[in-house]
Formats: C-alpha cells, sequence, structure tokens
C-alpha cells in the first residue's frame, strides 16, 4: 500500500468519525431516559452568566459552600459572559435542543422559564423538594405563583431584583432643595426645574434597547397599577384601551427630557451621568446600587418611581433540574443549598440583590438592599416585563422592536397598535 | 495502464473526505434551513410539519424587514464606492513609487487583520454622539467641536432621508404613479454612514493591495506605447489602465458585496439594531427572531433570503470565471 493511500483512508476513516457522531440522534428531551446510567464520578455542572463582579463572587460562594458539604464533587463553572444573559440564552438553547443539558442553568422566573422551557416538556418537576424543605411557607405567595405552572413547582429563586427604582443624586437634590417626584405631573415639573439648571433630567442607556422596554414597563405600572398591570400579561387589561395610550403618552413626553445619546449608552453608563451630576435621575433596576458600591459612589438616593409606590416589579434568578441531566442527585444537593437560608444569605448580599426567601437576616445586607426587603415584605410583587418574567422570550422580543421604532418617532398610535398585535402574535390576547 | 485505474481511486479517495464533509456540513445544513423556514416551528420544540411559504409572506409583509432590506441596499451601495474609490486611490499613489512603500503598504492592510467586533468597539467609541447640550464628547465629535465644525449624531442618528411627498419631484411621482418611492422604506438612512465608514476603514487597505497587484501586472511598455501616442497621464488611465483593471474591481465586488450582505458582527458590536432600525440588518434580524425569539422557522427563512441575495452575486461570477478558465 502506498503511502498516498494510507493518508486517504485516515482521512476517510476521520471523516467517517465526524459523521457518524454529527449524525448520532440527541437524545429527545420529551421522553426522558430513565436511569441515566449510575455517574461513576461526580460532577455538576452549573450554567450562568455570571462572569464578572458581586455577581461572579456570589456564585463563587455558593461553590464554596457545596464543597464543603460534598466535597468529592467536582463543579464545572460554565459561563457565558454578557449582560442579561444576551450571549448566554442562545448558548444555553443550542446545548439543551442538542440533548446536552447542563446539570443546572440559571434562567429568570416567570414566562423566561415556564414558556420557554417547562411548557415544552425539558425541565423536571421539583414538588417533592418543596415539600421536603417546607419552601412553601418561607416564600411569598407571589413568587410561588410566578414559578408553578399546572400546579407544579420548576424551578428554585435564590435571589430578588426590583425593577422599579428611581436613583439620584442626593447631593444635586439636597443643594437645589428637590425631592423625589411621587407622580408623573411632580416628575415632569422637577424635569423642567432640572432642565433650567442645566441638569440632563433622566439619564438613559437604552443600547440593545432593553432599558427603554424597562423604563415602559415601570411606566405601565405606575399608570396601571398593580392589577390592571397583571392583566396585560393575562390579556384582561386591553393594550388597546386607554390607559396603555396614556402610558405611552407619558412615556413620549419623558423621553423628551432624556440624554439625546441614550442609544449610544449602557445602563451603567447612564448612571455614570447621575454619579457626576450631569444627569438628575435615572430609571433602572437595582443591580444600580451594586454599581454605586463598586464605583465608590455613597451620596445614591432612590425612591419608587412616580406612581409604583407600594408596587414591586420583580425579576429573579432561579435554577431548576432539566430534563436528562447527567447528575440529578447532585442537582438536587444543589438546589437545596440555592434554597436554603444559609446559601441566600452568603450569596445575596455580594450579588446585590435581596433573598426570595423571607427570613434572611437584615444585618447582613447595605442600606438600600435593607430598604428593598422592607418593601418586598409588604408590596404588590408583579412581574417583570424587560426581564423575562412577565411575558414569554419571543413576545419580549416583539415589545423590543414596537419600542425600538417609538423611542425614535413617538408614535403613540402606531406603538399601541403595534403592542396589541404583538399580544395577538404571543397567543394571549383574541 | 494498470497503475490508471488504481490512481483513479486514489484521487476519489483523496476528494471523498472532504466532498463528504462538505456535503454534510455545508448543503446538508443548507437543505436543513430550507426545511425549517417551510415549517411550522415557532418556539423551542422543533415543529417539522409544512406550512408553505408562510413565512417568507410574513418576512416581506414586515416592517422591520423591509427596513433591513433598505439598510442592506444603502450599505452596500455605499461601503463598495467608498472601498473601491479609497482603495484604487490609495494604489495609484503607491504605484508612484514612493519611498517606504512597504511601510505604507502593511499601513494600509493590517486594520484588515482586526475582527469587525474589534472595528465595531473601537468605532462605537469614536463615533459616539455624546451630550453637545452639557459638553459631554468624546470621539471625533471632541474634533469636530474644537475646528467649530457641526457636531454629528453619528449612529444615534434616526434620520432618514426620503423625497418628500409633498414637494415638487415628490409630487410628479405621485402623478406617474410612483408615489411609493416617497416613503422612508425608499429612504437613505443617516445612521447607516457611520457604519460604512468603519467597514471602509477595515476594508479599503485590501482593495488597495488587490488594486495593487492589478496595478503591477499592467506591462509599462502599454503605458509608454499611450504616452508615444500623444495620451495625457489621465487618457492613459482612463483608456489603459482603468479597462485593465475590470476584472480586479469585479473580483472586488465579489468579495466585498457578500461580506456586506451577511454583515453582523461589525453592527452587532457598534450599534445594534439603532435607533427606530435605522443601522439593523438581516443577520442580526435573523440572530435576534432565532435565539432571541425562538421563532425557528421565520429565522431560517431570513437565512435562506440571505443565502438567496449572496446567491445572485455569486453564481453569475462563477459562470463567468469558469467559462473564462474553460476559454483559457
Amino acid at each position: 500500500m502506498s503511502r498516498n493511500t494510507l493518508w486517504s483512508l485516515l482521512g476517510l476513516m476521520l471523516v467517517a468519525v465526524l459523521f457518524l457522531s454529527a449524525c448520532a440522534p440527541p437524545a429527545p428531551a420529551a421522553t426522558p431516559t430513565p436511569a441515566a446510567p449510575a455517574p461513576t464520578e461526580k460532577k455538576l455542572e452549573i450554567f450562568s452568566w455570571w462572569t464578572t463582579g458581586g455577581e461572579a463572587a456570589g456564585l463563587l460562594k455558593l461553590f464554596d459552600m457545596y464543597k464543603q458539604k460534598f466535597p468529592d464533587v467536582e463543579i464545572i463553572n460554565a459561563t457565558v459572559a454578557g449582560g442579561a444573559g444576551f450571549e448566554a440564552k442562545p448558548a444555553l438553547k443550542a446545548r439543551m435542543l442538542g440533548g446536552d443539558p447542563p446539570d443546572s442553568f440559571q434562567v429568570h422566573m416567570g414566562h423566561e422559564l415556564i414558556d420557554t422551557w417547562v411548557t415544552t416538556g425539558y425541565m423536571e418537576p421539583l414538588d417533592d423538594l418543596f415539600k421536603e424543605e417546607g419552601w412553601e411557607k418561607v416564600f411569598p405567595s407571589g413568587v410561588l405563583a410566578i414559578i408553578s405552572y399546572n400546579g407544579s413547582y420548576w424551578s428554585v429563586p435564590v435571589n430578588i431584583h426590583r425593577a422599579n427604582v428611581l436613583w439620584y443624586n442626593k447631593k444635586v437634590f439636597e443643594a437645589n432643595g428637590w425631592k423625589p417626584p411621587t407622580t408623573f405631573d411632580e416628575f415632569f415639573t422637577l424635569a423642567e426645574a432640572m432642565k433650567a439648571k442645566g441638569i440632563t433630567p433622566l439619564a438613559l442607556g437604552d443600547v440593545g434597547i432593553w432599558a427603554s422596554t424597562h423604563l415602559f414597563e415601570v411606566i405601565l405600572a405606575g399608570t396601571l397599577g398593580a392589577e390592571k398591570y397583571n392583566g396585560l400579561w393575562t390579556g384582561q387589561t386591553d393594550w388597546n384601551g386607554p390607559e396603555v395610550k396614556q402610558a405611552l403618552d407619558t412615556m413620549a413626553k419623558m423621553l423628551e427630557y432624556a440624554n439625546p445619546d441614550h442609544s449610544a449608552l449602557s445602563w451603567d453608563q447612564a448612571n455614570d451621568l447621575v454619579i457626576q451630576g450631569k444627569a438628575g435621575m435615572t430609571i433602572m433596576g437595582d443591580w444600580v446600587d451594586a454599581d454605586n458600591l463598586a464605583k465608590g459612589f455613597a451620596d445614591s438616593g432612590w425612591a419608587p418611581p412616580p406612581g409604583t409606590q407600594g408596587i414591586f416589579v420583580a425579576l429573579s434568578d432561579t435554577f431548576g433540574l432539566p430534563k436528562n441531566a447527567p447528575h440529578p442527585q447532585q442537582v438536587r444537593e444543589w438546589l437545596r443549598l440555592v434554597g436554603s437560608k444559609a446559601g441566600q444569605e452568603a450569596f445575596n448580599p455580594v450579588k446585590g440583590s435581596i433573598c426570595a426567601r423571607n427570613d434572611c437576616d437584615a444585618n447582613l445586607f447595605g442600606p438600600y438592599l435593607q430598604s428593598a426587603m422592607q418593601d418586598w415584605a409588604k408590596d404588590a410583587i408583579v412581574p417583570s416585563l424587560a426581564h423575562g418574567a412577565a411575558a414569554s422570550e419571543s413576545w419580549v422580543t416583539l415589545i423590543n422592536d414596537v419600542m425600538t421604532v417609538f423611542v425614535t418617532d413617538r408614535d403613540v398610535a402606531k406603538a399601541q397598535a403595534g403592542l396589541a398585535q404583538a399580544c395577538k402574535d404571543a397567543g394571549v390576547c383574541k | 495502464m494498470r497503475h490508471l485505474p488504481w490512481d483513479r481511486i486514489i484521487s476519489v479517495l483523496v476528494i471523498l473526505p472532504s466532498a463528504l464533509a462538505v456535503g454534510v456540513f455545508v448543503y446538508g445544513f443548507i437543505a436543513w434551513s430550507g426545511w425549517v423556514s417551510l415549517s411550522n416551528w415557532d418556539g423551542l420544540r422543533p415543529d417539522l410539519s409544512w406550512s408553505g411559504f408562510v413565512n417568507y409572506a410574513r418576512l416581506f409583509a414586515n416592517p422591520r424587514f423591509q427596513i433591513d432590506i433598505r439598510n442592506t441596499i444603502v450599505f452596500t451601495i455605499s461601503f463598495l464606492s467608498a472601498c473601491i474609490l479609497l482603495g484604487l486611490g490609495l494604489a495609484i499613489l503607491l504605484d508612484q513609487g514612493v519611498r517606504g512603500e512597504n511601510v505604507f503598504r502593511s499601513l494600509f492592510l493590517f486594520p484588515m487583520a482586526i475582527s469587525f467586533i474589534v472595528t465595531g468597539v473601537t468605532w462605537r467609541w469614536l463615533l459616539a454622539p455624546g451630550d453637545p447640550t452639557t459638553g459631554r464628547l468624546t470621539g471625533i465629535n471632541v474634533l469636530l467641536n474644537g475646528l467649530n465644525l457641526p457636531l454629528s449624531q453619528w449612529y444615534t442618528d434616526p434620520t432618514v432621508l426620503y423625497i418628500q411627498p409633498t414637494g415638487e419631484f415628490g409630487q410628479f411621482l405621485g402623478r406617474i404613479g410612483l408615489g411609493f418611492l416617497t416613503t422612508p422604506n425608499f429612504g437613505i438612512p443617516v445612521a447607516m454612514f457611520s457604519i460604512v465608514i468603519a467597514a471602509t476603514w477595515q476594508m479599503s487597505g485590501y482593495v488597495m493591495a488587490m488594486y495593487l497587484a492589478g496595478l503591477r501586472g499592467i506591462p509599462e511598455e502599454l503605458r509608454e506605447a499611450a504616452r508615444v501616442d500623444g495620451a495625457d497621464e489621465w487618457q492613459v488611465y482612463r483608456h489603459i489602465v482603468f479597462p485593465l483593471l475590470r476584472p480586479i474591481t469585479l473580483s472586488v465586488v465579489i468579495i466585498l458585496g457578500h461580506i456586506s450582505l451577511k454583515i453582523f458582527d461589525l453592527v452587532a458590536a457598534m450599534s445594534k439594531k439603532g435607533p427606530g432600525f435605522a443601522t439593523d440588518v438581516p443577520a442580526y434580524f435573523m440572530f435576534e427572531t432565532t435565539f432571541q425569539g425562538d421563532h425557528y422557522a421565520q429565522g431560517a427563512s431570513i437565512a435562506i433570503f440571505l443565502l438567496l441575495s449572496v446567491s445572485l452575486l455569486v453564481i453569475p461570477y462563477l459562470i463567468y470565471s469558469t467559462r473564462r478558465e474553460a476559454e483559457l
């Protein structure tokens, strides 16, 4: 056999192997293969987009606690960087659809979890775990409702973030004798005063558009109130109604007081404007608190945005158990830790969020988080739109498209028609 | 004679691996995308039931997609003309025998070694609009401000230039039944030019290198002959050099054209969909539709549309070049 022949045969074999491995059918997720081969080596792969700052530190704390309990388990920290999971979610979908799920993954509570993974049959129910750990008593009923579907629980929430917070620079406010606005009228009066002083009233950084959707959801909650806001996501509140129009009108007016380069900035760059005193306020989730701490800014003030006093627009990171996860036993222990008091008390002060449980020790938390914990205990809890709790990802994508056009042309009628159509396309409105 | 069939077998065996790999990983997956684009797959769970051309009908009715087509056309035309003009200009200047030509050549070629992501991040900062009312500026706008020139909003400019239906020409178009031309869908999004600047910065050096090779391939005798016949320098270029560079221009159009139709990374790093989709492109729309919105069938239809539009460019070129090879 000549040398050439040998090489070509080798090459052929290589391709054959590649071909076969590519063609091997992925294990169908719908039919769980019972009794996956007993794992000989103990591993736990956790998939998340927590790669920077407090969130990464919090995750590592949880890993340390897990290792102390189960020193023989090797933890694989599978992260894909990128804010709000923008890059991580597509990567996760590719793995899940390809039949290669991680042991457990970070997912926003609500429709992002339910519509993407639960209704499609990719997750295991966790009812037994909730019973054994008594979680039905320690998680607020609002949260339990958001993580359940068909009478079962599908994931364990590790933290709670608040979306509706108005952040301002205390020094600037005190120097001018301003107070945070409680109504939209007060907001616009204050905005005029700021403008007269040469301060941009509202800092907005909506590169990638979600920050505008975020602003819109806060205005919606402030205009409609908790009950009607919730009705938007079930089809009970009419998207063509006068309140939604009013919210869009308010948003169009607010955008006139925003920095003109908002579509070039990210949310943290918008927060920089508040820190530097160049802008008066920003409406953003409470991850701003962690950003302020990291930047050494101590003069931050916060208040509920206009109309949302007594409303807590919530989002939460949760972990669940995918079907066909390679190491389900290790995952159950992981979930027990994630839902435990000790686990949440270790994770949340570092991450800059509050516990999903209502029995955490408040003294472990900074001043903002303590105030958030008080509100969490008494406010009406409603789901966030921009962060996957209120609507399915496909619906959010449609709303984002409407917002992209709206922040530019501010055409209220067109935007309202688009929102109503999006609700229909999502299969929620008739 | 005994050796010939054996040689044949070997050559087939040698070709087979790559043919198989290409067959599966390129053509197989194209066929798969085509199939998905004709299915009802909406949501995470695959649903490959036949839907016909519903996804394509919905796609072309989608206002965002209509804007995307406009953006792609504007981007392709301006990116190609900018690269060709700049590349040809640089090549002609370098061809004059400047000292340190090697240095200049590398200097202009280096941007091509950078990925579009890095280019996008850099130009995103350079062309950041800032806020002129508070004097908070960065990048090129600082320069413009220093020179007392008007500032630009760059890639955040939502302006779309189009023929106003109320204007004289617009009214004329309306009368002869071309009123649809007076809508923003047939306009020019100003923000797109920021992307064009970044893309041109990156690719014009490459075009220069191609033209330089072409210029070096033109025998000096031809130019000399023209000069002897009394042609001035402009006429030499007009009648000798440019016609001989035509094949190079064709290659440039093909190479840059397919980059420009498929552009994704530069836009994703620099401005994403932009204000009012001013910088949105089909590839970015495909990414969001498929991997964020879970509309898999819809996303596949965008992918197939992209494939077909690139084929429109590449296939005639392939036919042309194979025919030429056959002639030679």
